[in-house]
C-alpha cells in the first residue's frame, strides 16, 4: 500500500487516507485563452512512465492538499511537499536525479 | 493452414495428435511493411485481420513488446455488452457484438463466445433514471436492451439478495445479448488468421523508436533492428503515452491501474454477467466454475499492473452484501492491467498530427467487449482515410468539447 508523508500534519497516511488529484503544477487556462490552452489544462496530461510530479489530498485526516514526486514504474516516492509552490523544491529535485541522472523537470526542459 | 474441424479432431485423434501445425508463425521482422500495428494485443490484432479481410493489406507486421495478447486482452473479465447512452458508443460496440456472434465461425477458432445476458443492477433510485433512459436510447439506436423488475431478476440471479440494508436492488439494465468470450482465443484466433494471410506477427520486440521525416512516419526502430513502414497504428492501452512520445505528440490520455480476481471453482450458479456500478463490482462464472470478479481503477498514474489492495477490498466487500454466498468463496489469483483513461471515458481512434500514424486507444477499462469493432473501424480508418464508425471518436474532440460522454451516463468506470 502506498504510504505518503503529509507535509502539513506529519502523519505516514496510507493510501486509504488520502485522495489522488492528478498531475501537479498545471497551468491553468483562462477567459480570452485559446481552445488549445483549454485543451491542454483540462485534459492533456505527461502521463510519465517514471517520475511523475502529483497533487495528493490528506481526506481523511488534515484535509489539506500537498504535492507528491513519485515514480509510476516503480511506485518509488522521492518525497512530499507543500502546495504552496509552483515548482519541485531543490531536495525533491536532488532525491529525484539521484535515481535517474539528468531529469529535469518539464517547465525546465 | 489447416482448419480445424470435427474431422481434423477425429484424423489427429487416429494419428497420436501428430498432425497439428503451429497456429501461427513466429517471424524474423523484414525490412519494410505497408503496414505496422504496435501491440498484439485484441484491438491490434483486430485491426490487422480487417485490413487484409475488408481491404486486402496484407503486407502487415504486428509489433508485440511482450508475447501475444499478454497486456489487457489476457487481463479483462472478458465481460462483452453494447448498451451504452451515446450514439457513436452504440455503434461502434454493438458492431463489435455483432462480429462477436460469428467470430469462432469467421476466425475458424473456437472463441466461445456466450451470450449468456448481462445485467446491470441499479442501486439507487439515481441509476434508476439513468438505467430507464438507456433503455430508452438503446431502442432508438436498434440495440435491445430491458429494463427488470427486482423480481425478474431474482429469478434470473437466485444467488442475489435484492434487499440488501445498504443498496437495495431496484430493477436492471438487462442485455441478452451481452455475454462473455474466452479472451486468450479472441487474440489467437485473430493471430492466426492474420499469419494465414501473411501477415507477420512479432513478439518479444519492443518499439524504441518512431521515425519521422516532414511530418510523415517513415518507420520504427526496435529491439530486433530497424523498421520502415508506409502506415503505423499505435495500439498500445496503457503505452499509448510513452509511444505518442517518440512520435512527437501528446495525447488526453491517464494510465491507471485496474484489477480483477477469481474465485476458486464451484458448480454452477449464475448463468448471466451481473454488474453492480453503484458499488463498484461486476461477476460472472467461469467456464471452470471460477467467479470473476472486478471492479474500479486505483485513483492514481500507474504502470506496474498491480493495484492497491484495499480496491479488492472494497470490490469483494460490496459483492458479498448483494450476493451473500460470496462471503464463503476463497479467492483463487488476482491481477492487475494497465488500463489508458480519457476525460470523457470514451476511446480516441484517430488520425494524429504525424501523417501515416494512426492512434486506437483510451478505451479505459471497457476495451475487450469492443475488438472486432474498433478494429473494423481502425482498418477501415488506416485504409480510406476515414471510418463512420471511428469518425467521432477524434482525438481532437476534446479541444473541440465534442465529447463522448460515457463517463456521466455510466457513472462509473465500465
Amino acid at each position: 500500500m502506498l504510504i505518503l508523508h503529509c507535509p502539513y500534519c506529519g502523519v505516514y497516511a496510507e493510501e486509504t487516507e488520502l485522495h489522488a488529484g492528478g498531475e501537479a503544477h498545471l497551468k491553468r487556462a483562462t477567459i480570452g485563452d485559446s481552445d488549445e490552452a483549454f485543451e491542454e489544462y483540462l485534459f492533456m496530461r505527461e502521463n510519465k512512465k517514471g517520475v511523475h510530479l502529483e497533487r495528493w489530498r490528506h481526506a481523511n485526516g488534515c484535509g489539506k492538499w500537498f504535492l507528491c514526486a513519485r515514480d509510476t514504474a516503480t511506485l518509488e516516492v522521492y518525497g512530499t511537499y507543500p502546495a504552496q509552490t509552483t515548482e519541485p523544491p531543490a531536495d525533491i529535485v536532488a532525491a529525484i536525479t539521484a535515481k535517474h541522472p539528468g531529469w529535469s523537470w518539464k517547465e525546465k526542459a | 493452414m489447416r482448419r480445424y474441424s470435427v474431422f481434423a479432431v477425429a484424423r489427429e485423434g487416429l494419428r497420436y495428435h501428430s498432425g497439428w501445425e503451429r497456429a501461427w508463425r513466429s517471424p524474423q521482422p523484414k525490412k519494410k511493411y505497408d503496414v505496422i500495428i504496435v501491440g498484439a494485443g485484441g484491438h491490434g490484432l483486430a485491426t490487422a485481420y480487417y485490413l487484409g479481410k475488408n481491404y486486402g493489406i496484407t503486407n502487415v507486421a504486428i509489433i508485440e513488446k511482450g508475447w501475444l495478447g499478454g497486456g489487457n486482452t489476457g487481463r479483462n473479465t472478458t465481460i462483452i455488452r453494447s448498451n451504452y447512452l451515446q450514439d457513436p458508443s452504440a455503434a461502434i460496440y454493438d458492431k463489435a457484438l455483432s462480429l462477436y456472434e460469428n467470430l469462432s465461425q469467421d476466425l475458424n477458432y473456437n472463441v466461445m463466445f456466450s451470450p449468456r445476458g448481462l445485467i446491470m443492477l441499479a442501486q439507487t433510485h439515481h441509476e434508476v433514471r439513468g438505467y430507464k433512459r438507456t433503455v430508452l436510447a438503446n431502442q432508438l439506436q436498434g440495440v435491445a436492451t430491458e429494463w427488470v423488475t427486482p423480481e425478474q431478476l431474482k429469478k434470473l440471479v437466485p444467488i442475489i439478495n435484492i434487499d440488501g440494508p445498504r443498496y437495495p436492488v431496484m430493477g436492471g439494465l438487462y442485455q441478452k445479448r451481452g455475454g462473455t468470450a474466452r479472451h486468450d482465443a479472441v487474440a489467437w484466433g485473430y493471430a492466426r488468421a492474420c499469419s494465414d494471410m501473411g501477415m507477420d506477427v512479432i513478439q518479444q520486440c519492443e518499439v524504441t523508436g518512431v521515425r519521422t521525416e516532414g511530418g510523415k512516419v517513415v518507420g520504427i526502430n526496435t529491439t530486433k533492428g530497424d523498421i520502415d513502414c508506409d502506415k503505423l497504428g499505435m495500439v498500445v492501452a496503457g503505452h499509448t503515452s510513452t509511444l505518442a512520445e517518440m512520435a512527437g505528440f501528446r495525447l488526453p490520455i491517464e494510465s491507471v491501474a485496474l484489477q480483477a480476481l477469481v474465485s476458486e471453482p464451484i458448480k454452477p450458479c449464475m448463468d448471466v454477467v451481473v454488474m453492480a456500478n453503484t458499488v463498484h463490482g461486476y461477476m460472472s462464472q467461469s467456464d471452470k466454475g471460477e467467479m470473476v470478479i472486478g471492479g474500479g481503477t486505483d485513483s492514481y498514474n500507474n504502470y506496474t499492473q498491480r493495484g492497491s489492495f484495499h480496491h479488492i477490498e472494497e470490490t469483494v466487500r460490496a459483492l458479498v452484501e448483494t450476493f451473500p454466498m460470496v462471503s464463503r468463496l476463497k479467492m483463487l489469483r488476482q491481477w492487475g492491467g494497465i488500463v489508458d483513461m480519457t476525460g470523457d471515458r470514451s476511446p480516441i481512434l484517430s488520425k494524429t498530427p504525424v501523417e501515416g500514424i494512426f492512434v486506437n486507444c483510451g478505451w479505459g477499462t471497457g476495451g475487450f467487449k469492443a475488438i472486432p469493432g474498433s478494429g473494423w473501424g481502425m482498418a477501415e480508418l488506416m485504409a480510406k482515410g476515414h471510418s463512420p464508425l471511428t469518425a467521432e471518436f477524434d482525438m481532437y474532440r476534446f479541444r473541440e468539447g465534442k465529447f463522448i460522454d460515457e463517463s456521466v451516463a455510466a457513472g462509473v468506470a465500465h
